[in-house]
């Protein structure tokens, strides 16, 4: 080995070895953080998740408003979601009134019933039909995919298109008939939805006309969907809608700020066990890197002696504190994306209502955010116990612990 | 060499402790001129101020009262001395030291310890020759090895390479061979006495071991403070 002119061990390598010399109390250390940058990725990775997979399911449903007769059951909020009884009526003319607004991009009127059939599962269930508009309801929801076949051939066609569970449960395909529980009238299958993972999966669709007309409910709808244009000002069309006679407005924006907000209840509260869980592993790096600093008070000393500027030992102290900080980002982050799935897991379980999309979104942004954050709160830390080892004066550090 | 110009000279210095209400003179009123090439040893009982007086010669501690200059700067006079980081740039100038312990970092390799120093300062053309000093020290073998593998007497070559790769003017010694058996202190003593005639370093040595005193041309010795006697 050639000593050359040059050489020079770095500060980093020096701070790197001090390190090493209690490997555990290091190791401790930097797994501290790195539950602690975690917890903190997983929980920012989860908001933008979930708020991106709720937009998403949104935006498949394909309307942000719904307008339901009066007196309907506010879950008529979750009629469209789940299925439910106590309908009420409207007038087909309401769509003109609707369609009247110009902030209206397109509407489609739905009927919808709900059967009980004591045939289906071992105690009969209820089958929900909707009757859709074969022009506008396709339009209204390009999200929708065929396993099999199409939509209608007429708007008045004895025909039905089945959900995917639907079709599952009935166990028909395309071609296949279809008789309504009760209703003594043949429909044929032209169609089955691919999985959506929403309520539509459930449902049997027929042409509205169709519906309305095995059912006696000529003229009668029990809700109209309403796509707005992108530039109106929901709230000021909300306001119109509700002026609109013994009808009433459900806004799916609404929906989804509640549902946001209850989130968010349950978020706030993580938010602090992880700021909780920062500041714990935050003191376990003050704690560390001061007892190393005592532990080498006259080694302090003699770099002192030696030359080392107080500085200099600020510096030491300061990078030593920011390794172990960047270590523990690190490792948390890589926690973080591989555990995501499992994260993603728990969280479904706990969450009463959780999109069907990816709830957990790690970006390197985020990460990258994360993993500086914490190198800046170990910087932040590292100032007082960089600061102690600064200050010592090389004769009172070798003498210390000598008495 | 010039053997005869002074690089420390101490004017009726004092070191004051204060202990609650009482005050001990560590250093009470001693003068001495530390000329370069000079070889010393500093004996005397415990307690009489050896350790004191070697600190504040090397600039590691501030006397309370007289005056001190070194390398012809006043560091101190009448109570007013210099700030830490001026000593500091001082110490790193001229200084170079070892203890009783040897303070070496666990975790680095022999040469890499006595590099440590280049981290924080190089003086001007040092370090060409750290395989020389090491090879001089008898250390060559052992440059790679971890201060566990070495042994005491080792331990203390490789804490003098790392006093030295800065090529100070001055070495000081407190007790460097207190951890040591007497055949390894008498090889210390050989080392430094062959660095003060080869290299015309100036060594300034403080220690019970009246045999390892005798190595150093001049002995002073110290009682309460004061100097006793000298020869
Ligand atoms: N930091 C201090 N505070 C108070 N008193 C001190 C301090 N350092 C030294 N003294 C006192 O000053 C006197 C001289 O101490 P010093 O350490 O210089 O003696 P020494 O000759 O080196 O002794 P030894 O041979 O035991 O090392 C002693 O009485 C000691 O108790
Ligand atoms: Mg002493």
């Amino acid at each position: 080995m050639k000593v050359k002119n040059s050489q020079k061990i770095s500060l980093f390598h020096i701070a790197w070895k001090n390190l090493a010399r209690k490997k555990t109390r290091s190791l401790l250390t930097v797994v501290g953080i790195a539950l602690a940058t975690w917890v903190l990725i997983s929980l920012f990775g989860f908001n933008s998740g979930y708020k991106n997979s709720l937009d998403r399911d949104i935006d498949n449903l394909g309307f942000q408003m719904l307008v339901v007769a009066k007196g309907c059951p506010y879950e008529a909020a979750t009629l469209m979601l789940k299925g439910g009884t106590g309908l009420k009526y409207m007038n087909e003319d309401v769509v003109r009134l609707i369609v009247r607004e110009p902030e209206v991009e397109s509407v489609t009127p739905m009927l919808m019933q709900v059967v009980f059939d004591p045939n289906k599962g071992q105690s009969g269930g209820l089958t929900a039909f909707l009757g859709v508009d074969p022009a506008s309801f396709p339009r209204l929801k390009p999200g929708l995919s065929f396993k099999q076949g199409g939509w209608f051939t007429d708007p008045a066609a004895l025909e039905v298109v089945m959900g995917y569970e639907a079709a599952e449960l009935e166990q028909r395909e395309v071609g296949d008939l279809y008789l309504i529980p009760e209703k003594n009238i043949e429909l044929k299958v032209v169609g089955v939805l691919g999985r959506s993972g929403t309520q539509d999966d459930g449902t049997i669709f027929l042409p509205l006309q169709t519906l309305q007309k095995i059912f006696g409910q000529e003229g009668q709808l029990t809700s109209v969907g309403i796509k707005v244009s992108k530039e109106a000002n929901l709230a000021e069309f909300e306001e119109k809608m509700f002026k609109l006679p013994d009808v009433q407005v459900v806004s799916l924006t609404q929906v989804k700020t509640t549902i946001m907000t209850l989130v968010s209840t349950a978020r706030i509260l993580v938010f602090s066990i992880a700021l909780i869980a920062i500041l714990i592993s935050i003191m376990g790096v003050i704690n560390t890197v001061l007892m190393s600093v005592m532990e080498r008070q006259k080694e302090i000393g003699i770099l002192k002696a030696m030359g080392a500027l107080a500085g200099d030992v600020f510096r030491l102290v300061w990078l030593e504190t920011s390794l172990l900080c960047l270590m523990g980002g690190v490792l948390g982050a890589a926690l973080a994306l591989g555990t995501s799935r499992l994260t993603e897991y728990l969280i479904r379980k706990l969450l009463p209502f959780a999109p069907s999309g990816g709830l957990i979104s790690i970006g390197a942004t985020l990460i990258l955010t994360a993993i500086g954050a914490v190198v800046l709160l170990g910087l932040l830390s590292g100032i007082y116990p960089a600061f102690r080892a600064a200050r010592m004066r090389p004769l009172e550090a070798i003498r210390s612990e000598e008495e | 060499m010039k053997a005869t110009t002074a690089i420390i000279e101490a004017e009726n210095i004092k070191r004051i402790y204060k202990r609650g209400a009482e005050e001990i003179a560590a250093i009470d009123g001693l003068s001495l001129t530390v000329n370069r090439g000079d070889f010393t040893a500093f004996v005397g009982p415990s307690g009489s101020g050896k350790t004191t007086l070697l600190n504040l010669l090397g600039c590691l501690d501030n006397p309370s009262a007289g005056k001190l200059v070194v390398n012809g700067r006043t560091v101190h006079e009448n109570g007013r001395g210099l700030s830490e980081s001026q000593l500091t740039r001082i110490r790193r100038e001229l200084f170079g030291y070892i203890f009783q312990k040897f303070y070496l970092i666990p975790t680095l390799t022999v040469l890499e310890n006595v590099l440590v120093p280049f981290t924080f300062f190089r003086k001007e053309g040092a370090g060409q020759d750290v395989r020389q000093l090491l090879k001089k020290l008898g250390l060559e073998g052992r440059m790679n090895h971890l201060p566990a593998e070495l042994s005491g007497g080792e331990m203390q070559r490789v804490a003098i390479a790392r006093a030295l790769v800065n090529r100070p003017e001055v070495l000081l010694a407190d007790e460097p061979t207190g951890n040591l058996d007497s055949e390894r202190s008498l090889e210390i003593g050989q080392v430094l006495k062959k660095l003060n005639e080869e290299e015309g370093l100036t060594v300034l040595l403080v220690t019970h071991n009246i045999e390892l005193a005798r190595t150093a041309r001049v002995i002073i010795g110290l009682k309460d403070g004061k100097i006793s006697q000298a020869r």
